[in-house]
């Protein structure tokens, strides 16, 4: 009896010290990552494939994905909202992923942190130089309502939100159709498909 | 040309509600991109369709060779222009009562284009001077108060609003010692070619700075027109408030409800 109390009263002292991931610890390794990826000498196929898994384990896509729809998220009933979740998460990983693949070794400096509230902190960072461009600010929003897995849900270049740009996108695009967000699901799947 | 005069000043009458104090938020929520309006929708997607073809054309081409430019003749280019930018921004520190920012920028254009040679070298940054922020005279009428109007994009000019449009003729009626030297009065130092030639390389040295974004963004968008559209808004609200700071242009409670 003992013994079980000593299991159970171990168990719970784990579960409940959960160890959190600061943020800019978090986002400096997920750029290191992705960094020692593009340095590698592999094909771009093979690249875009393990950027994609990088993507999947730090980036919030769903979340980004309903933001991105703005109010038009409230109008969609459950079968919308997960073919609009799945066709996200692919128009989002093959942009993101393309966009990426075009660097080699991208050196990226974090060197600040401002926590907003319980939910959101913006870690700074500097994209370093090169002969071809100059130096960039990139601020990451990180949703770190669950301390252990942070996510990222936004960067921020030179002051230019990506997120809000792509919801102002997705905005265009279903204010030329009359609001109908099938669409915008056959934008999105013209896209995927090219 | 007609219809963007009527535009213009539509807006203009729709949006001169001048208040000469208002505070920052009111000027950040005028100059919120969600809140400018694209009232000419069908004539700012032709117009940017022709541009596009320009920059296929010309600006592309030229940003693609001057890329390739040692990185020393590509800084001195962008120093020299920065350089004589400053005739703009000091006039426009005065009017937004920056005063001590008016006397800092007088101070890096005398330095720069001394000591760093018609300005080819960024000498007062090397002497600690704080980094430069252009100033032009659409941001001055925001800081004072008046609201963007409608979004516009100029044929070969690119993207802008009806007060930032209305506000560059400022420019041209004495208010850039620049254009008066080389355009406006007939100095035998400096001629008209000068002037559009300064400008256009500004267009390529802006091209070439951003010639992999703009194709990474043109290849990813599902709506080009609108990614440009809210980048340049969200550019330009930064730019009135002097502000990179995310919580003064980023609006928290649009990801309230994103639970996850």
């Amino acid at each position: 009896m003992r013994k079980l109390f000593a299991i159970i009263f171990i168990l719970s002292l784990l579960s409940n010290n959960v160890i959190a991931i600061e943020a800019d610890i978090f986002v400096q390794s997920t750029v290191n990552r992705a960094s020692k990826l593009l340095s590698e000498n592999i094909s771009k196929e093979e690249k875009i494939k393990r950027l994609e898994l990088i993507a999947k384990d730090t980036v919030d896509i769903k979340g980004i994905g309903f933001y991105t729809l703005g109010s038009v998220r409230k109008n969609l009933n459950d079968s919308e909202k997960k073919k609009y979740s799945e066709l996200f998460e692919k128009y989002f990983l093959k942009s993101f992923s393309s966009r990426l693949a075009e660097y080699t070794n991208p050196e990226i400096d974090v060197y600040d942190k401002e926590k907003l509230n319980e939910n959101y902190t913006i870690v700074k960072s500097i994209l370093i130089a090169t002969d071809e461009r100059p130096e960039i600010n990139i601020n990451w929003r990180i949703y770190t309502k669950n301390a252990e897995t942070p996510l990222i849900r936004d960067l921020i270049i030179e002051g230019l939100s990506l997120a809000r740009t792509q919801k102002e996108e997705f905005a265009s695009v279903l204010n030329s159709n009359n609001g109908d967000v099938n669409a915008l699901f056959k934008t999105l799947e013209n896209f995927i498909k090219e | 040309m007609k219809k963007i005069a009527i535009i213009l000043i539509t807006t203009l009458t729709l949006t001169l509600n001048v208040n000469a104090s208002s505070d920052g938020d009111l000027v950040l929520k005028k100059n919120n991109p969600a809140e400018i309006k694209d009232c000419s929708e069908g004539f700012n997607r032709a117009s940017f369709a022709l541009n596009q073809g320009l920059d296929k054309a010309i600006f592309k081409p030229v940003a693609n060779i001057y890329r390739s430019f040692p990185s020393p003749i590509k800084n001195g280019t962008s120093n020299f222009l920065d350089n004589l930018s400053n005739l703009v921004t000091i006039p426009n520190n005065i009017l937004q009562g920056e005063f001590k920012k008016a006397g800092v920028n007088t101070g890096r254009f005398v330095i720069n284009t001394t000591i760093g040679i018609l300005g080819l070298a960024d000498a007062a940054e090397a002497m600690g001077f704080v980094k430069y922020e252009k100033e032009d005279y659409g941001q001055s009428l925001a800081v004072a108060g008046v609201g963007p109007g409608c979004y516009l994009v100029l044929p070969i000019l690119g993207p802008s609003t009806a007060r930032d449009t209305v506000s560059s003729v400022a420019n041209f009626m004495g208010g850039d010692a620049w254009y008066n030297v080389s355009v406006k009065n007939d100095t035998q130092y400096f001629s008209d070619f000068d002037f559009y030639s300064s400008k256009a390389t500004a267009g390529v040295d802006f091209r070439a700075k951003n010639f992999d974004s703009i194709e990474n963004l043109e290849k990813n968008s599902i709506d080009f027109y609108a990614s440009v559209k809210s980048l340049y808004l969200q550019d330009r609200q930064q730019k009135i408030l002097n502000s990179k700071k995310i919580v003064s242009t980023q609006n928290d409670s649009d990801w309230e409800e994103i639970e996850n």
